[in-house]
């Protein structure tokens, strides 16, 4: 918080709520280049070992009257298992594993993101746009391998009258187009607002007079964010699983 | 732009180190950014695949054995006990019921015995008492003949004493006659 102390010896108060959000390298001070090893790299590859730390670590001793890490890592498990089976029927359990890393890494990128002073990948667009568009042309390639042209006839809906489905059709198409572009601004959309607002209410702890609301404001955002983590990755994951079901099973 | 002056080379990243606009729209950072994702998301798919799902899918197929096993063993377990209980159960009426019967006959002997001893002893009974009587009319009888005699010798005597003469035919006769009157 440099930048905010100068801001305050020049007398004026300064947020720098987007600070947080700055991909720089961890060592040099070079350009960001393609491979550079930034704070994303740390954070990512920290989800990575907390992930493996769970389902690894946590797993490793197999017992049949399950440990706590063991425990919590067969919830998870059955927790997206049902999802998927729920959703997609028992044909989608095939995909459970791409599901399955999706949501534990957008799961553990959340939460780590919530450690204080740590960066948060999934605020970042172009990282929430791989997921999302990686997810839809997957499905769309899917739907079409699956099912053929016939995979079209998604757009055209059948239970409804002749005369409105081409209009149907047409909304159909631009909702299915609109899907990625929402599936990845949702999550980064929620986790910047979120974090932005965990850091303008800091920057009122400036004020001495005003500090103390604005360390309960912190707090009670804090707990909101724990909150938008966790259901971020549920959302992201059920709606992936949607998705999945409608190119398995395009026809309403 | 003074980025040398950061040290953090990028038109997104102003003189004072903080950021212009929204990082996350800076295209400069996202070749990184994505490569690492990649990474990542690779990394955590080859971990959940190769070990912890094949892991965890046996753990919880074995839990799922284990637990139908048991199950099964409880229920022969329960049906054992309950037959137990069924053979127990017989048994302590097959008990009841010899008892009942062994009661039953005891009851009939010691009545029949009861009756015989009953029988006895009424017959000794009434033969003491025919012997009773026998005796009881004996001394009866023998009580009238000494009162006869002594009112003979008693009349005898007052006769004499009278001055009369009497022979004991006579008295005899007479006293008979008074006696039966």
């Amino acid at each position: 918080m440099a930048t905010e102390a100068d801001g305050q010896s020049a007398g004026g108060l300064v947020f720098h709520p987007m600070d947080q959000f700055i991909v720089k390298p961890l060592f040099g001070d070079g350009a960001v280049g393609m491979f550079t090893f930034t704070n994303v790299a740390l954070w990512l590859l920290l989800a990575v070992a907390a992930v493996a730390a769970l389902m690894v670590l946590g797993t490793a001793k197999r017992a049949t009257v399950p440990t706590r890490s063991q425990s919590v890592a067969e919830l998870a498990y059955g927790f997206v298992y049902k999802m998927v089976e729920d959703v997609t029927g028992k044909d989608g359990l095939k995909y459970f594993p791409y599901i399955f890393t999706i949501f534990l890494f957008i799961l553990f990128s959340n939460f780590l993101a919530l450690i204080p002073t740590s960066f948060s990948p999934t605020s970042h667009i172009a990282i929430t746009a791989v997921l999302g568009f990686g997810v839809f042309i997957a499905i769309t390639a899917l739907g079409f391998i699956k099912n053929g042209v016939s995979f079209l006839g998604l757009f055209w809906v059948t239970s409804a009258p002749l005369a409105i489905r081409p209009v149907l059709a047409i909304i159909e198409i631009i909702s299915y187009f609109v899907r990625p572009v929402s599936h990845s601004i949702r999550l980064a959309g929620n986790l910047t607002a979120g974090h932005a607002v965990l850091k303008v209410f800091a920057g009122f702890g400036q004020i001495a007079a005003v500090s103390p609301f604005a360390v309960l404001g912190v707090v009670a955002i804090f707990g909101l964010e724990v909150l938008v983590a966790a259901i971020q990755a549920y959302v992201f994951t059920i709606l992936t699983c949607v998705y999945l079901k409608d190119a398995l099973h395009p026809h309403h | 732009m003074a980025t040398e002056t950061t040290g953090t080379a990028s038109a997104c990243v102003g003189p004072d180190g903080s950021a212009i606009g929204m990082p996350q729209l800076c295209v400069d950072w996202m070749p990184n950014q994505i490569f690492w994702l990649l990474i990542a998301l690779v990394a955590i798919y080859f971990v959940l695949s190769r070990i912890a799902l094949p892991r965890i899918a046996t753990v919880l197929a074995e839990r799922q054995g284990t637990i139908t096993n048991d199950l099964a063993a409880a229920e022969d377990l329960k049906q054992k006990a309950v037959e137990a209980e069924e053979a127990y159960n017989k048994a302590l009426a097959d008990a009841r019921a010899q008892a009942q019967e062994i009661i039953a006959r005891n009851k009939a002997e010691m009545q029949v015995e009861l009756e015989k001893a009953i029988a006895k002893a009424d017959a000794e009974i009434a033969a003491k008492a025919a012997e009773s009587e026998k005796a009881i009319s004996d001394i009866r009888a023998s009580a009238v003949e000494s009162v006869e005699a002594v009112a003979k010798d008693t009349a005898g005597a007052i006769v004499a004493a009278l001055g009369g003469q009497a022979d004991d035919a006579t008295v005899a006769a007479a006293v008979d006659a008074q006696i039966k009157g």
